[in-house]
């Protein structure tokens, strides 16, 4: 971001600008963006978002569902970390059912959810080094990633898309093996993120890339409905986790990580700050876990014979599960009247869920606060004036996610 | 720390009498809605009002009603005092065939894109928007996809020869 700037006297040269279409699929966008740039040389003079590329209707398509089947919907909002999602989902459910979770499965929950936050921010800064020119980073982190993808894959079953838990807790109980991919993570991971942070965060190219790129002050900020890491970086302290604390997360120690200008370089601060104090938590978490002894360690799920599947060999010899059973599946169950509203920390910022339920057996209405699409909004103005290729590593730093922008 | 909802309640009635209306109190968030015309006034006072301070907008979406006569269509603006950390939600009510609501564009940029999603897919026009055109949807759409009257396929339904599925 130096500035080499010649001045010219008024009408010294003719000044053109080109128009450029960056975008829907361009190799430098990692999603679909589309943006049309007024260029005055290589410098950003104005730009206009469009999106709705990958629209999926998501809010319609959920006025037909019973809950459980809306799960896999937000599996599809932020896929770096569904996870996150799916516990969202099912703490809005719980919230309106008036479900209380036992404390394993809230710590339970809190080490999925801090594992996909670390998925979530892992990509995000190693692809704010690769848009600044350092691939390599990008492709060593990857099989961290993949700890924790397998760590899913052990308790859910699947990867990406995870469709995690259930009204109430958890499927199935974590294993032994869960247990041991998570103590490999818990010693492997720190030591990577120091490589990567060693790889980025004093490097002269990368700070000269990223310091000063697409700054906004907190005012701004807040008045275009930041939240998250990027508001984070521009220096408040909000964070969900502990102004409406939700599943047990008063029970940990941790910090809020800020930063100052809110440029690019704060964001890829703030984020990998955001990853060790996961890391903390885990631990915690994992601690705390590990004191649940006896019959105790077999609490994966609270009693709520409403909307929690039975046991397979229950519903083959007995009636009451065989009913239940059955009246989950098709969806047969009503829902108590009701309006509400919750909230998680999402990779990105708030995630909310805004249900209003008129005691039928779907949603009568479903709205989710996607956070990346009302913080896209200020796109034009962090780019204003940058370089293009500036304006390319700011779309990066915000961890714009198409399919949680259009849902 | 948080502002009571009972407080909320009294300066809101204090300033605005009986023009707002029935507070309710849903899953501890404080519930009230007031004529639509008045709906930028109210977001302005609870901005100003140095005890209230509710300058960040969380979200706003819009919902159908369609059996509600003249009130078919709803705004909802959920706010949030992040200093004292209380939220609340606010509603206005518009009938489906005058879908007029002031924009609240000019207090919070962040309307700006969440007015042009409400204004897409249920068809509620906000007065002095910038730029209110639609923006998920194909600008052709001549329907607004999430009020009621498009309902999805029902699954239920018998009409259909599908063999593999059961429903032949």
């Amino acid at each position: 971001m130096s500035d080499h700037n010649i001045t010219l006297a008024e009408d010294a040269i003719e000044r053109k600008t080109t128009t450029i279409n960056l975008g829907p699929t361009h190799p430098a966008t990692h999603g679909v963006f589309q943006n049309i740039m007024e260029l005055d040389g290589e410098r950003v003079v104005s730009s206009d978002q469009t999106v709705g590329y990958i629209h999926r209707a998501f809010e319609k398509l959920a006025e037909r569902r019973p809950l459980y089947q809306i799960t896999p919907i937000t599996d599809r909002l932020n896929y770096c970390s569904s996870p996150i999602n799916n516990m969202g989902w099912h703490l809005t459910c719980e919230k309106l059912l008036g479900v209380q979770t036992p404390k394993r499965v809230d710590y339970l929950r809190v080490i999925i959810m801090e594992l996909a936050r670390i998925a979530d921010h892992l990509i995000c800064n190693s692809i704010v080094g690769v848009d600044a020119g350092a691939f390599t980073g990008f492709l060593y982190v990857m099989q961290y990633r993949e700890l924790i993808y397998e760590i899913y894959e052990e308790v859910c079953g699947s990867r990406l898309t995870t469709n995690i838990g259930r009204i109430g807790g958890f499927e199935r109980n974590f294993t032994n093996t869960a247990f041991t991919k998570l103590e490999k993570f818990l010693k492997e991971y720190p030591v990577a993120l120091g490589e990567l942070e060693s790889l980025l965060t004093r490097n002269r190219i990368f700070m000269e890339r990223t310091i000063g790129g697409g700054p906004i002050s907190a005012e701004r900020a807040l008045n275009y409905g930041f939240t998250g890491p990027n508001l984070r970086a521009a220096g408040v302290d909000y964070d969900v986790r502990v102004h409406s604390p939700y599943s047990s997360y008063q029970d940990f120690e941790f910090d809020i990580p800020v930063g100052k200008t809110g440029d690019n370089y704060d964001r890829f601060l703030v984020r990998n700050q955001e990853m060790w104090q996961s890391m903390r938590i885990i631990q915690q978490a994992y601690n705390k876990v590990q004191e649940f002894k006896g019959t105790d360690a077999e609490v994966y799920h609270a009693d709520v014979p409403e909307y929690y599947l039975p046991k397979k060999e229950d519903v083959y010899t007995k009636m009451e599960a065989l009913i239940w059973h059955f009246k989950i599946i098709m969806g047969e169950v009503d829902m108590p009247k009701g309006e509400v509203y919750q909230s998680v920390e999402g990779g990105n910022g708030e995630l909310g869920f805004y249900m209003i339920s008129d005691g039928g057996r779907t949603p009568f209405r479903l709205h989710f606060r996607r956070p990346c699409f009302i913080y896209y909004q200020a796109y034009p103005e962090l780019v204003k004036d940058s370089m293009l290729s500036d304006a390319i590593l700011t779309m990066s730093s915000l961890n714009l996610i198409a399919g949680e922008l259009d849902a | 720390m948080a502002i009571s909802n009972e407080y909320i309640q009294q300066k809101l009635t204090e300033k605005f009498g009986d023009q707002v209306f029935n507070f309710e109190d849903t899953y501890g968030m404080l519930c009230f809605e007031a004529p639509k015309d008045l709906n930028l006034k109210v977001l302005q006072y609870l901005y100003d009002e140095p005890s209230l301070g509710f300058q960040f907008l969380t979200d706003l979406c819009g919902v159908n009603f369609p059996e509600n006569p003249n009130r078919e269509l709803a705004v909802v603006y959920h706010l949030h005092n992040l200093v004292e950390n209380t939220r609340l939600r606010f509603k206005v009510f518009t009938p489906v065939a005058t879908p007029d609501v002031f924009t609240a564009t000019q207090l919070f940029s962040s309307a700006n894109w969440m007015e042009r999603e409400t204004y897409d897919f249920f068809g509620v026009n906000f007065v002095g928007h910038p730029n209110l055109k639609r923006i998920l949807n194909v600008d052709e759409m001549d329907y607004f996809p999430l009020r009621k009257e498009y309902p999805l396929e029902d699954q239920t339904r018998i009409d259909k020869d599908d063999e593999m599925f059961g429903r032949g």
